[in-house]
């Protein structure tokens, strides 16, 4: 028996019906394309009425296959197909013809745009009339997560994840989770102390029955698929057994390596070889840096293994846990696997380099320092101790010129984006600046103040009716040195005029820029990322926390600069994605994968093993399968989808020698239909 | 123009001078130009009365004192009318004339202006109000040049009893010298 097909033409409001006549589609539809049985014309086919036409008809002619002529099926495909569903169609029986933005969107003249539309319809129900009904594939899933980074978005989404009752691995390639948050002075706009706020989450993230905290390690791999990832953890050598230290301290006390400058302080203050890189790091135990070490260096000198060198083992006698101390010269790198079933991604930014601007002396002057030194600077924790000293001679500036954007919003130095931050925490900074030192002078070169946020635009006012600090309007060309003094040369647009600043010390306000391995860690995960090496979102407005791999969300600055509260709620609100792809037992995906046939013997399958498919299937779904005999014996190897990892993009049907993989759904058959129904005249 | 900020010519200082004689808080003004935009006598300023709030700003005193839109401003208040965040900018423009007086900085090319300026106060200062003969007279006698200009409506507002040869004083003389006395730049 036949199919019985029907058609139903939208006019999309005038969108379609302006340009094809619609009614004209339907009538040729219903007389001349072979079974059809029923054919008809609605004003908005995906509204509610439109739906249960949809259902009635379905119902009343009994068709067991359906044509919708509207829009592209990107949009309302499976809204038609939950339709179908509903009495009781195999979803895969309903195709959805594009007349609206590859037809009647594209066309003027209405007698083409109405034949085009004609011959559409018919090459979609040729195509419909070879649909067989598929079955949606259920892949079990492992209620496990992983997030990447353990910074402020790290820490927010692992906690909310975690608060859900699902397990979480929190990986974090520094030595303490914090991230540049911990760095922080105080937060804009309500001027609250940093590591105030932050250091409850991180004991809470250390304290927390479901999060397990790997720190001082990276990602090595992810395998897998939605649901099903595959992670291999690399944990770095830290030289300290985490189990049995107790983060005493007396290690780091007594190491002879005190003069080596210290990220977390931005080159502005001093650690020691082994060390925790700030007093309320977690965990709170230190880590050897191999570079700098006496006895690393000793040993790598003489080609010996560490633990064999004799030189310094300071902090081994020191150690005070027994019978086994906590320090291990000879640990290796260890790499351990994970499964989960989603990922977050965390992994921050980075403030640009100072020395990229010669005009601002290329980091030659050392009292001409970056944002996060400004913040160290004015950090009751940082190297001064919160006084503002400026870093050369230590002295108290009394003219501090901010400059904005630099970096930000310059195309010539590669960001042609804005940091959006910056406009805030250089407010930020004057206000601390003159909160510390009252008779000092705050100014400010801008481009334009940005402060889009709740309460920002009054803080950036703030800075300036109540606080005093003088904005200037205008890049900074120059700045050099003259005796212990830095000429500012800059301009104030609003007046016209050239600007020259006497200066003590010069605060750059860099931009954010994506992580130096940004491009690895996107590899590492199939995910895409945009031309500023800024992850990618699935869409910029109604998908901003997934990534462009199925099950892979993103959280924080790694997707573009952010401040605090767009990082916070930007991983909350991956966590609650992870939340509700991992709150059901099975996921259900869309049948539409290749497959490799298998014949009775003795053909088995029409494969021939080349394996062509496996080279450039962009996933990783093709294995080999050995078909073997009852006792065993190989009879012949060929070639099987894994339906789990296949995204059914079809370049292995169409790589295929001797047209054994077919694609789901779009198979030889249907394809050459749809061709075929095309009359050439 | 070149401004130059250091530590001995501390250019905040002029802002706060200002601010302090006026009462007006200069910093407010976020250069929105509206007081520009609305200006009746824009068209004939060197210095856009957003320009000369700006100036006020970063300290360009010599600027500021020796324009001459500080002089052709009419007092209209439209700009203070419309002003977002209620800056007093022809007040302010009030103070930067007596700065401007007193500092010997008034713009040479408004000396009309500065001359009618000062003629005017004098006769308030006098009688606690105008009394236009007199004022004139001192105003003509200050520039000669204009002696002839407008002569002409003398009779007409004469006959209308509109300019009147003897001074009426007003009873609160003194309260006003006392305004005049407590003004004056310590």
């Amino acid at each position: 028996m036949g199919k019985k097909i029907g058609v139903f033409v939208c006019h999309c409001g005038t969108n379609i019906s302006a340009t094809v006549d619609v009614e004209k589609v339907a009538e040729e539809a219903k007389k001349k394309y072979p079974g059809v049985s029923y054919a008809t014309t609605y004003k908005y086919m995906c509204s509610d009425p439109g739906q249960k036409l949809l259902r009635e008809k379905i119902e009343e002619e009994g068709l067991t296959g359906v044509v919708v002529a509207a829009c592209s099926p990107k949009m309302h495909e499976r809204t038609f197909r939950n339709a179908a569903v509903k009495t009781g169609l195999n979803p895969y029986q309903v195709e959805v013809s594009n007349i609206r933005e590859q037809c009647s969107w594209v066309h003027h003249d209405k007698a083409l745009g109405t034949e085009k539309s004609i011959d559409l319809v018919r090459m979609m129900t040729e195509k419909a009339r070879k649909d067989r009904s598929l079955d949606s594939i259920k892949v079990p899933v492992t209620k496990r997560a992983l997030v990447i980074g353990g910074g402020i978005a790290g820490i927010q989404a692992a906690l909310d994840i975690a608060d859900g009752g699902i397990e979480v691995i929190l990986v974090e390639k520094d030595a303490s989770i914090g991230g540049h948050m911990a760095q922080l002075s105080e937060t804009f706009p309500t001027l609250d102390c940093s590591q105030c706020i932050l250091t409850p989450r991180m004991v809470e993230v250390a304290q927390h029955e479901n999060i397990k905290l790997y720190t001082w390690s990276e990602i090595e791999s992810v395998g897998g698929y939605i649901g099903n990832f595959d992670v291999k953890i690399r944990k770095k050598a830290r030289s300290v057994d985490l189990d049995l230290c107790t983060g005493c301290s007396s290690c780091w006390q007594v190491c002879p390596s005190k003069k080596i400058k210290s990220d977390f302080e931005m080159n502005l203050g001093n650690r020691t070889a082994i060390y925790i890189p700030f007093p309320q790091a977690i965990p709170s135990k230190p880590v050897i840096d191999r570079e700098h070490c006496l006895l690393f260096r000793d040993a790598r000198k003489k080609g010996i293994p560490p633990a064999e060198s004799k030189v310094c083992r300071k902090c081994y006698d020191v150690c005070p846990i027994a019978p086994v101390k906590a320090i291990d010269y000879s640990h290796e790198d260890e790499i351990v696997e994970e499964k989960v079933g989603a990922i977050v991604v965390a992994t921050g930014y980075q403030e640009l380099k100072n020395n990229l601007y010669g005009e601002y002396g290329k980091g030659k002057y050392a009292d001409v320092i970056t944002g996060l030194q400004f913040e160290r600077l004015a950090s009751a924790s940082g190297p001064t101790e919160g006084l503002i000293k400026r870093p050369s001679d230590g002295k108290e500036p009394e003219i501090v010129v901010f400059i904005q954007c630099v970096g930000s919003r310059d195309p010539a130095k590669g960001c042609s984006y804005c940091s959006k931050t910056c406009c805030m925490y250089t407010a930020k900074h004057t206000m601390l600046y003159k909160h510390k030192v009252h008779h000092g002078h705050a100014f400010v070169f801008y481009i334009d103040i940005r402060c889009g946020g709740k309460n920002y635009e009054e803080f950036s006012l703030r800075a300036i009716e109540e606080e005093g600090a003088t904005y200037l309007r205008g890049r900074v060309s120059r700045i050099y040195k003259k005796g212990d003094k830095l000429i500012v040369l800059g301009a104030d647009t609003l007046t016209g005029s050239q600007v020259e600043i006497e200066a003590d010390m010069v605060v750059l306000a860099s931009a954010m820029k994506a992580q130096d391995d940004a491009e690895d860690v996107a590899r590492k995960l199939s995910i895409q990322y945009d031309k500023d090496r800024f992850f990618s979102e699935l869409h910029p407005k109604l998908r901003p926390v997934e990534s462009s791999n199925a099950g892979i969300f993103l959280a924080g600055a790694c997707q573009g600069p952010k401040d605090i509260p767009e990082t916070v709620a930007q991983a909350s609100g991956a966590a609650s994605k992870v939340q509700a792809l991992l709150s059901s037992d099975e996921l259900e995906r869309e049948p539409v994968v290749a497959r490799v046939d298998r014949l009775p013997p003795p053909l088995f399958s029409t494969c021939i093993g080349c394996f062509y498919c496996q080279r450039v299937c962009p996933y990783g779904a093709i294995e080999q399968e050995d078909i073997k005999a009852r006792d065993g014996s190989v009879i012949k190897t060929v070639a099987r989808v894994n339906v789990g990892l296949c995204q059914g993009c079809g370049l292995c049907a169409a790589t295929c020698r001797s047209k054994s993989v077919e694609l789901e759904g779009f198979n030889d058959e249907q394809v050459f239909a749809e061709i075929n129904s095309v009359e050439f005249n | 123009m070149k401004i130059k900020i250091n530590l001995s010519e501390r250019s905040s200082d002029f802002a706060k001078e200002v601010e302090k004689r006026s009462g007006i808080k200069v910093k407010e003004c976020y250069q929105c130009g509206k007081c520009t935009a609305g200006c009746p006598v824009a068209y004939e300023m060197d210095y856009m009365p957003n320009q000369i709030i700006r100036l006020v700003q970063i300290g360009a005193r010599r600027e500021a004192l020796t324009s001459r839109t500080i002089w052709l401003c009419a007092s209209c208040i439209t700009c203070s009318t419309r002003c977002p965040k209620e800056v007093k900018i022809a007040e302010l423009m009030d103070v930067l004339r007596e700065m401007a007086l007193e500092e010997n900085l008034a713009n040479p090319l408004e000396k009309n202006i500065t001359a009618f300026h000062e003629s005017f106060l004098n006769s308030v200062k006098k009688h606690g109000r105008i009394s236009e003969v007199w004022m004139l007279n001192e105003y003509k006698m200050k520039r000669p040049k204009t002696a002839l200009q407008d002569l002409v409506v003398a009779p007409q507002m004469i006959g209308k009893g509109k300019l009147s040869f003897l001074p009426h004083n007003i009873k609160g003389k003194d309260a006003i010298s006392r305004i005049f006395k407590k003004c004056k730049p310590k």
